[in-house]
């Protein structure tokens, strides 16, 4: 049971670590407001919740998926604008971004507690979401914990054949790494960027529908992961997608394993202390690779 | 740096916190300005080392706290003497320790009984901190975001660490209650009227300090390091050794401030510690503009005062406010207050040497008197 | 390993690599002291890397840097510069917002520590350096004029003034003439040349004509091996070289 646990956090870290490592490794835009983008998803779908329990009952076993992708869209939209109005003038200085998006959070936030208020919701999850699997007598398997999993797995597949099979993924990757280079053979690198910058959103828009299965959602809920999301993607490298994934497990069971032995807020505060040890020794992540500089 | 402008930005200081607003504001605003000017030392502090040494730090809190707390264990101590807390199961032990069923003092409270030990501690203990922290990470060239984000998780991990160990820290509550300094009540009026004096005088002298400082090689260095960090290596300095030093400097300052702020405003608690108040820290010197010694200043008075207001008034749009405040200052004011006063000081300049030599000069020169006026401001 | 008391720069068996990629592979190169050394070669040959390499920017994975007699790898890159090696980077690289006076003010080699800094004063002996090396660049009358207001070819002599304040014993220039009209060459040319006396040179660049006219010797780097060396007539006809840089 404690693993499974670990699991889940596992999985709402790793999809909110893509998502930011996309941005932050890929582009070196510091986006603070993630997790912000997290909650917006969840709340999309617990409105999808109220809505189609209060209108439309007869939808209600497949609401759930369909809140998903709207969850998906709804943040990668809010991205877009993001991306329009404020990070396209940021990109070559990530500190200023840092900023900028850590204010950009503090007006996400009170605009979900203006809207929704300052108490914690939840959406109401489907049937079939409910319950557990119980292959023996004494194993207990969440079924909403196994759903967030097989969400991660997929998602977490599907980014890494996009970046790396996709001609689309090509173009991402070639901006990065040269951007004069691919302006000249003809990529578009501004829309490169934008869409590069709402795919990261619209993962964390997923991350939240996710992490409704494992928790409410209030109106800081999003700056309770961003610090531990950071800390994942600059401990696993930013440039490795295998190093996203070790480092999320590990930070995610670390923490789980850490609460059961210690009390309290005190597992984390272990955790924390060993993440930063390793981070200081090794400031570039446990994957990075020596590259001329 | 020194010189004319230097004395004439003191001397509008001086008036302002020593005259004009003791005699405009009563007694609780006046303190309310005093707790402000505390916050005010960590944006000094921050203003040498994301102004001038281009290294940005979320975690100032750590360091406001380390003092704050030092001061404040030594006040409890003081508040807890045996008569006072005879009621409790153990006597002599600061209350929160009591209702934790601690039977003695923690070992590293005791040295807090002293208070030279206290004021040595508000000093060194940041600067120590800092130095670990900085060494560790400097000498590795690790800078930019991850030094940020670095910071920001140890500030998390202070603040965690304070909250969950109530009965050694005074967890969430914070350490309360205090009552006097060596037998003198800083509870009183009269008290607070000289704490909020002590507090100015403190910092006018640390900014003149900083302004030598940073009038000499070690300013240029520090412009140089900001823009240049590899040339600078490559003439022979320690890049890594300096911003050790400043941000251990920053580090001391901002614990000189948490220490007043404990003995203006009576308590500390981990919500001074964490991560937001310390990115707030940053807003102020944003605003103000982080160049600019005076700039922190204004900018710490001028954001909390804000605060305040907003908070009495309209509590719901404050976060609106403050959002904003920090995307505008990033996109449109980057160099803040002093930006738009030195843009202001240039446009009067050159507009008057337009009108005074008008015919006569060609107009290369203008530039050339404008950057040179700059160079002065610094 | 044994140590070559005649040569002022000696590098041995130097190699690096990048994730497999061997930038610089074996490297063997001695340099006398007053010699003028250019590198040139294709890109990509390694030329920049080798420079990276002496400075201490990069680290080798296996070799030997010696630099009168003293071991430079390991060594952190501003004790490697207080040992009296100067570089020059590729794009000029000097302090924009600070004065041509001030730029080579602050590299002065004293009070190059913390404290050394906040106590340092410009005392009469570092005025009479700087105003003598700003002779020595062209830039006397320049004094009071910002880094940045100056032209590209300027930015190139101020970042060499600065270097000479350091009195190094090895100066390394990266592509020095880039971007210079003929007549600025013409006067780097000359300055190269006084320089060059009771120190060795070392400068990678492109341009042949350059070459020929200030080196004493030359070495041909392709893809991280020295692959010809001598004077300029002599690699000039030697057919690896032509082969290599496609009868330039």
């Amino acid at each position: 049971m404690q693993g499974f646990s670990g699991l889940s956090l596992f999985s709402v870290l790793l999809l909110m670590a893509l998502g930011l490592a996309i941005i932050f490794g890929q582009m070196g835009v510091v986006n603070l407001a993630h997790g912000e983008f997290m909650a917006l998803g969840a709340y999309v779908v617990y409105l999808c919740s109220e809505v189609v329990h209060a209108h439309f009952p007869a939808l209600v076993p497949f609401y759930f998926i369909i809140a998903i992708f709207l969850a998906f869209c709804a943040a990668g939209l809010v991205g877009l604008f993001v991306e329009w109005s404020m990070i396209r003038f940021l990109y070559r200085r990530p500190l200023d971004t840092l900023l900028a998006t850590w204010g950009l959070s503090l007006i996400m936030q009170q605009t979900f507690r203006s809207v929704f208020g300052a108490r914690e919701v939840t959406p109401q999850p489907p049937e079939w979401l409910m319950g557990s699997f119980k292959p023996t007598d004494s194993i207990d398997i969440p079924i909403n914990g196994v759903f967030v999993m097989a969400l991660t797995l997929c998602l977490t597949a599907g980014v890494w054949l996009f970046m790396y099979r996709s001609r689309t993924g090509l173009h991402m990757r070639a901006t990065v790494q040269n951007r004069t280079m691919s302006g000249a053979v003809g990529i578009n690198t501004k829309m490169v960027d934008r869409f590069t910058f709402c795919l990261g959103c619209g993962i964390a828009g997923v991350a939240g529908a996710a992490f409704t299965t494992i928790g409410s959602t209030g109106p800081d809920s999003g700056s309770r992961y961003i610090v531990d999301t950071f800390l994942v993607v600059v401990f696993g490298g930013t440039t490795s997608l295998l190093g996203t994934i070790a480092s999320a497990f590990g930070i995610a069971q670390g923490q789980s394993i850490a609460g059961f032995f210690l009390e309290g807020t005190m597992g984390k505060v272990a955790i924390l202390s060993a993440i930063i040890v390793v981070l200081m020794i090794r400031p570039k992540g446990l994957f990075a690779s020596k590259v001329r500089s | 740096m020194g010189g004319k402008s230097g004395l004439i930005n003191l001397a509008i200081l001086a008036a302002l916190l020593l005259l004009v607003l003791p005699l405009s504001l009563d007694i609780f605003r006046l303190n309310l300005v005093g707790k402000y000017l505390t916050f005010a030392f960590v944006a000094m502090g921050l203003v040498l080392l994301w102004g001038k040494a281009g290294v940005l730090s979320l975690g100032q809190g750590i360091f406001f706290g380390l003092g704050g707390y030092c001061m404040a264990m030594f006040l409890k101590l003081e508040a807890s003497d045996p008569v006072s807390t005879k009621i409790q199961s153990t006597p002599g032990i600061p209350d929160f320790m009591d209702w934790n069923q601690l039977t003695h003092l923690p070992a590293f409270w005791i040295p807090f009984r002293s208070l030279p030990f206290t004021l040595f501690a508000v000093v060194a203990l940041p600067a120590l901190v800092a130095l670990v922290v900085g060494y560790a990470m400097f000498k590795r060239r690790v800078g930019g975001v991850y030094f940020a984000v670095i910071t920001q998780a140890l500030a998390l991990l202070l603040s965690l660490g304070i909250d969950g160990n109530q009965g050694l820290t005074g967890g969430r509550n914070g350490i309360t209650d205090l009552r006097t300094l060596l037998g003198w009540d800083i509870r009183t009026k009269s008290a607070q009227y000289i704490l909020y004096f002590i507090t100015c005088i403190f910092l006018m002298l640390l900014i003149l300090a900083g302004q030598w400082m940073l009038s000499g090689k070690m300013g240029k260095l520090l412009d140089a390091m900001r823009e240049r960090e590899d040339r600078v290596r490559f003439s022979g300095y320690d890049v890594s050794a300096m911003k050790v030093f400043i941000f251990c400097l920053a580090a001391a300052l901002s614990g000189i401030g948490g220490a007043l702020f404990v003995l203006q405003v009576g308590f500390i608690s981990p919500s001074l510690v964490g991560i937001v108040p310390s990115i707030e820290m940053v807003i102020f010197v944003a605003v103000g503009g982080r160049g600019s010694l005076y700039g922190a200043i204004y900018g710490a008075l001028l954001v909390n005062t804000a605060k305040s207001l907003f908070s009495e008034s309209f509590p719901q749009l404050w976060l609106f406010f403050m959002g904003g405040l920090f995307i505008a200052v990033v996109m449109l004011f980057p160099d803040g207050l002093a930006g738009v006063y030195d843009l202001g000081k240039r446009k009067a300049g050159s507009l008057l040497e337009k009108f005074r030599d008008r015919p006569r000069r060609p107009p290369e020169i203008t530039p050339l008197i404008g950057s040179v006026c700059e160079q002065e401001k610094s | 390993m044994s140590s070559n008391t005649s040569f002022q720069l000696a590098l041995e068996d130097l190699t690096v690599s990048f994730d497999g990629f061997k930038a610089v592979d074996g490297l063997n190169l001695y340099i006398e002291k007053d010699e003028l050394r250019v590198i040139i070669g294709p890109n990509g040959a390694g030329k920049t890397t080798v420079l990276d390499l002496i400075c201490g920017k990069t680290k080798p994975t296996e070799g030997s840097v010696k630099f009168n007699n003293r071991e430079l790898v390991g060594m952190p890159e501003h004790q490697i510069v207080r040992a009296g090696v100067g570089r020059k980077f590729q794009t000029p690289s000097i302090y924009e917002n600070l004065t041509v006076y001030e730029n080579l003010e602050v590299s002065f080699p004293r009070g190059r520590g913390v404290f050394g800094c906040l106590a340092f004063t410009s005392t009469p002996d570092v005025t009479e350096r700087i105003r003598s090396v700003a002779d020595e660049i062209y830039l006397k009358e320049h004094l009071e004029v910002e880094g940045a207001a100056l032209s590209h070819g300027q930015k190139q002599w101020l970042e060499i003034g600065m270097l000479l304040m350091q009195e190094p014993q090895l100066i390394m220039l990266d592509e020095p003439v880039a971007g210079m009209s003929p007549a600025e060459r013409e006067k780097t040319a000359e300055l190269l040349g006084r320089i060059s006396k009771g120190r060795c040179i070392l400068i990678v660049e492109h341009d042949m004509e350059f070459v020929s006219r200030i080196a004493h010797k030359v070495t041909v780097l392709h893809l991280g091996k020295i692959i010809a060396e001598g004077s300029m007539e002599k690699i000039q006809n030697d057919p690896k070289v032509i082969e290599v840089y496609l009868g330039h």
